[in-house]
């Protein structure tokens, strides 16, 4: 495994085939017989099926709080709960996959012979762990609201949909440290907006001690995002000169 | 040189043994690697497929064989894996199906072009425009919804135009069968042919509709649920031509003289060195296997092997580029239809496959509305646009 990309035999692309290329491009511009597309007929086939979508799913119901939770519930009267369990369950699917990564990210920078100055191991397991302790924080809020942090929200679903591919090149073998980075960058630049949401959220609806844990969450992403940019920085400017 | 599948005993059954490690080997690069290098390990895990598919059905119908064929059918299903798992991650579905696209166009041209049976080569090359659409359609799509460009997959190998149009390839079912060969008088080459595309076709049916659902777009599902059922079509249509008079016995040997047969054309022509080692070991699996088969066919049905497939297998096809065949075939036959099993001018078209596709296609035809007015540049449609920006 190697830190940057490589000069090679890359077969994609025309130059690559100046003789074939003429070839192909003589016929197709005999066989064109109709105006371009203006995507009128993509666009009405989407918007049928918008109009007669359904969700992908719903947030599941809250069950009912004993004790000191129950004045976390009590403020969310009259409010629409389901926005902020939605929210919190996007997170904990979010941080929880996040401590995967980190993990994926950390074999792949010890299998990896050139090191960047600045970044390690221990800060990647650090970070790891920083992340495991929001998955935490988060499940407890969700049990404060007598929400179920094991259940799968809408907003869960499609943040796992938006990773997959971040996941696919974080976990790929041949995907090089420069390129697991920017995996990990996007990674943390939509987390670190997601966070800035929640806190809004939590003060909005009331929830101060929960506005306060998520105050003290983006702290860590920030320097997350801080080290991972500049790790990313580093690496492909590195290679540049 | 052809291939002899006597020449050599392969390696036995019982050594026939892979490692987890070695089913999942490094993958070709989707950049660097020559098409027909995935060309062929898109075909072969069709062709290992296949062998699998009628091993299962072969055993449900033949107590007496059902241990035999597990023995061999374990090894394929491995066979399989070893060469599907060669295909990188960074293939997104619709790039793959581009090269299934790909695989279906080069592969039946070359078979078409030396298929020495003039209906069934009459049969090939009316698939073969319609595949040729398949890649305009999907091509299209590619570049219309995920903003890519289809070339870089083709490599310039094959053409991105319309062929047969697809929303006219709907048939009634009775205008898919098609007449089989005689299996005492049918060349070797023409059972070989007729298994390899049933193979690459089940195969391509089967990629489409398990990932046809993955996809989000309403517009790439429609067209995946309209393709994939041309090539559900297209799975009748070959293997209509095979004779359903072959025992299971002969079956069972010439799928293995034709896993032998491409993998022979895999060795002869492959670019990557480490790929070509794979192609060579699993070469001299299918002759273990042959001969495994052979001792079985002759022990029950006590007949010579040779009356079902010669010893010495006709040469393999070429991989390369058969962009003129293609388009000489589309200039003479796109508006050739199929009526019961023969094939028929346009005014000649069947009534009920009319009546038929007038129906799917009532509310539209996906592929027809995915590339209305599609016509592929070098980087992609949106060049076009930007270029004189």
């Amino acid at each position: 495994m190697e830190t940057g990309t490589k000069m090679g035999m890359n077969k994609t692309g025309v130059q690559t085939s100046p003789i074939d290329i003429d070839r192909m491009l003589s016929d197709i511009r005999q066989s064109a017989k109709s105006a371009a597309s203006d995507g009128a007929g993509i666009a009405a086939v989407r918007t049928s099926y918008i109009t007669e979508a359904e969700a992908v799913g719903t947030v599941p119901m809250p069950g009912t709080v004993k004790g000191a939770a129950k004045a976390a519930v009590k403020k969310l009267t009259g409010r629409r709960p389901e926005v902020l369990i939605d929210a919190l369950g996007a997170r904990l699917a979010f941080e929880r996959s996040g401590v995967r990564l980190y993990d994926a990210v950390l074999t792949k920078y010890q299998a990896t012979p050139e090191k960047l100055p600045g970044m390690s191991a221990e800060q990647l397991a650090h970070f790891r762990d920083e992340e495991a302790q929001h998955y935490k924080m988060l499940a407890d809020c969700l049990q404060s609201l007598g929400a179920d942090p094991t259940a799968q929200t809408p907003g869960a679903d499609i943040s796992g949909v938006e990773s997959m591919g971040l996941v696919k090149v974080i976990e790929d073998p041949r995907a090089n440290l420069q390129q697991t980075l920017h995996a990990l960058l996007v990674i943390e630049l939509a987390d670190n907006g997601s966070w800035e949401l929640l806190i809004k959220l939590a003060e909005e609806l009331g929830q101060d001690k929960m506005a306060q844990d998520f105050r003290k969450a983006l702290e860590n992403e920030n320097e997350h995002l801080m080290h991972v940019r500049q790790w990313h920085e580093q690496c492909v400017l590195g290679q540049a000169t | 040189m052809a291939l002899s599948l006597l020449d050599s005993k392969g390696t036995p059954l019982e050594q026939q043994r892979f490692t987890w490690k070695e089913l999942v080997q490094k993958p070709i690069s989707k950049l660097d690697d020559d098409a027909f290098t995935r060309v062929r390990v898109i075909l072969m895990n069709g062709i290992e497929s296949e062998a699998v598919r009628f091993s299962h059905l072969c055993a449900r119908m033949n107590r007496d064989l059902q241990v035999p064929l597990a023995r061999v059918r374990r090894i394929d299903h491995h066979q399989a894996t070893m060469v599907n798992w060669l295909l990188g991650s960074d293939h997104s579905p619709i790039e793959t199906t581009v090269a299934y696209e790909q695989v279906a166009i080069e592969v039946t041209a070359a078979l078409a072009r030396q298929e020495p049976d003039p209906y069934v080569a009459q049969a090939l090359r009316f698939a073969l425009l319609e595949d040729f659409d398949h890649l305009y359609r999907y091509a299209a799509l590619m570049d219309r919804i995920e903003g890519m460009d289809p070339n870089n997959i083709l490599q310039t190998y094959t053409d991105i135009m319309s062929g047969r149009p697809t929303a006219v390839e709907h048939r009634m079912p009775d205008d898919d069968v098609r007449k089989p060969y005689e299996r005492g008088k049918a060349h070797p080459l023409t059972k070989l042919n007729a298994l390899t595309l049933v193979s690459g076709e089940y195969q391509t049916r089967d990629y489409y509709m398990h990932f046809g659902p993955t996809f989000a777009d309403p517009v790439a599902r429609q067209v995946y649920a309209e393709i994939a059922s041309i090539e559900e079509q297209h799975v009748t249509h070959y293997e209509s031509l095979i004779d359903p008079n072959e025992t299971w016995l002969e079956k069972w040997l010439l799928h293995e003289a034709n896993e032998a047969w491409n993998y022979y054309g895999c060795v002869q022509q492959e670019t990557n060195p480490r790929i070509k080692a794979i192609w060579e070991r699993m070469l001299d699996y299918e002759l273990g296997q042959f001969q495994f088969a052979a001792e079985i066919f002759k022990s029950v049905e006590r007949r010579d092997p040779a009356e079902v497939i010669p010893a010495n297998l006709p040469d393999p096809f070429p991989y390369k580029s058969n962009r003129d065949f293609v388009r000489q075939v589309l200039k003479n036959e796109v508006d050739l239809r199929a009526k019961g099993t023969e094939f028929v001018p346009l005014s000649e078209d069947s009534e009920a496959s009319e009546q038929y596709r007038n129906h799917m296609n009532a509310e539209g035809s996906p592929t027809e509305t995915v590339a209305a007015g599609y016509q592929w540049v070098p980087g992609g449609e949106l060049w076009r646009r930007v270029a004189n920006l």
